[in-house]
């Protein structure tokens, strides 16, 4: 297999506990404090992780939420 | 979780506290409340701008709007925040929610996009093939296109072919169709499931589990 079929590949598995972007966003700042005091945010909230690893827009959501808390006052 | 209301911490209960009184303290708190999603408004606009020709002046005027767009939401809506998390996670997420919202609507003010027949033959270079490569996908890019006619609702088929063939951001996909995020990741998710039965039964996609040289 290709490197770009093995991406292709990729992009079509689904994880049937993805929550979706909705779900995923509803909670998305509980998530990010979890993640940002340490605790397992993906072992206590599987459904937000799975979507996230698969759902471009909203990991770069995640990614700057994550970097605002972690370096902007509370 | 999120339908459970918890105590908040100190630091978010003197948010909405001074939040919700009226006077200078609310003021202040109003000012840098403002100035904190402006400083997290224009990182993510400056972290998602790659590639949408927004930069400079136009973008900080948008991380601007939506910083003082997001101010507005979050003052209409203290009442919905219900403590499980710091009150600035939480208030931050509206700013990145509305950053990420415009510059989906910015897509098409300089897109060039068609929304005439999609080239399908471009489907393996948007995976990474090189062209001798995407030469080569003919059969398999069949296959798919077979997937997609047959196997697709016209709902699911319109989103994947403007996502994944023609390569619309996702989030400017919304803005045009006034739809949710969500509802676009739906189609597109079920597209996929889908599309990797078809190849797999067909053969061309290896089981789960399987390799497939």
């Amino acid at each position: 297999m290709t490197d770009w079929q093995s991406a292709f590949n990729e992009f079509l598995s689904t994880d049937p506990t993805d929550v979706g972007c909705d779900e995923a966003m509803r909670v998305l700042e509980v998530y990010v404090d979890l993640v940002s005091t340490g605790l397992d945010a993906a072992e206590r909230m599987p459904g937000v992780a799975a979507h996230l690893k698969a759902c471009g827009p909203c990991q770069g959501d995640f990614t700057s939420l994550l970097d605002a808390v972690t370096d902007t006052p509370h | 979780m999120g339908d459970v209301a918890t105590e908040p911490d100190i630091d978010s209960a003197q948010w909405l506290a001074t939040l919700r009184e009226s006077g200078p303290a609310h003021d202040d708190a109003v000012a840098r409340l403002h100035g904190l999603l402006l400083r997290v408004g224009l990182r993510h606009a400056h972290s998602r701008a790659a590639g949408t020709g927004l930069g400079g002046p136009e973008l900080d005027d948008l991380a601007h709007q939506a910083a003082s767009d997001a101010l507005l939401s979050i003052l209409r809506r203290l009442d919905s925040f219900r403590g499980e998390s710091r009150f600035t996670t939480w208030a931050y997420k509206f700013v990145i929610l509305e950053v990420s919202s415009k510059i989906g609507r910015h897509f098409w003010q300089r897109a060039e996009t068609s929304w005439d027949e999609p080239d399908w033959t471009q489907l393996p270079a948007a995976f990474g093939a090189s062209p001798e490569e995407t030469l080569a996908a003919a059969e398999i890019v069949g296959e798919v296109q077979f997937a997609v006619a047959h196997h697709l609702t016209e709902y699911q088929r319109e989103i994947f072919v403007h996502v994944v063939v023609e390569g619309i951001p996702l989030d400017a996909l919304v803005a045009r169709l006034g739809i949710t995020r969500g509802t676009v990741y739906k189609a597109v998710f079920d597209a996929r499931r889908k599309i990797r039965k078809h190849l797999t039964e067909t053969g061309h996609l290896a089981q789960k589990g399987q390799h497939h040289d």
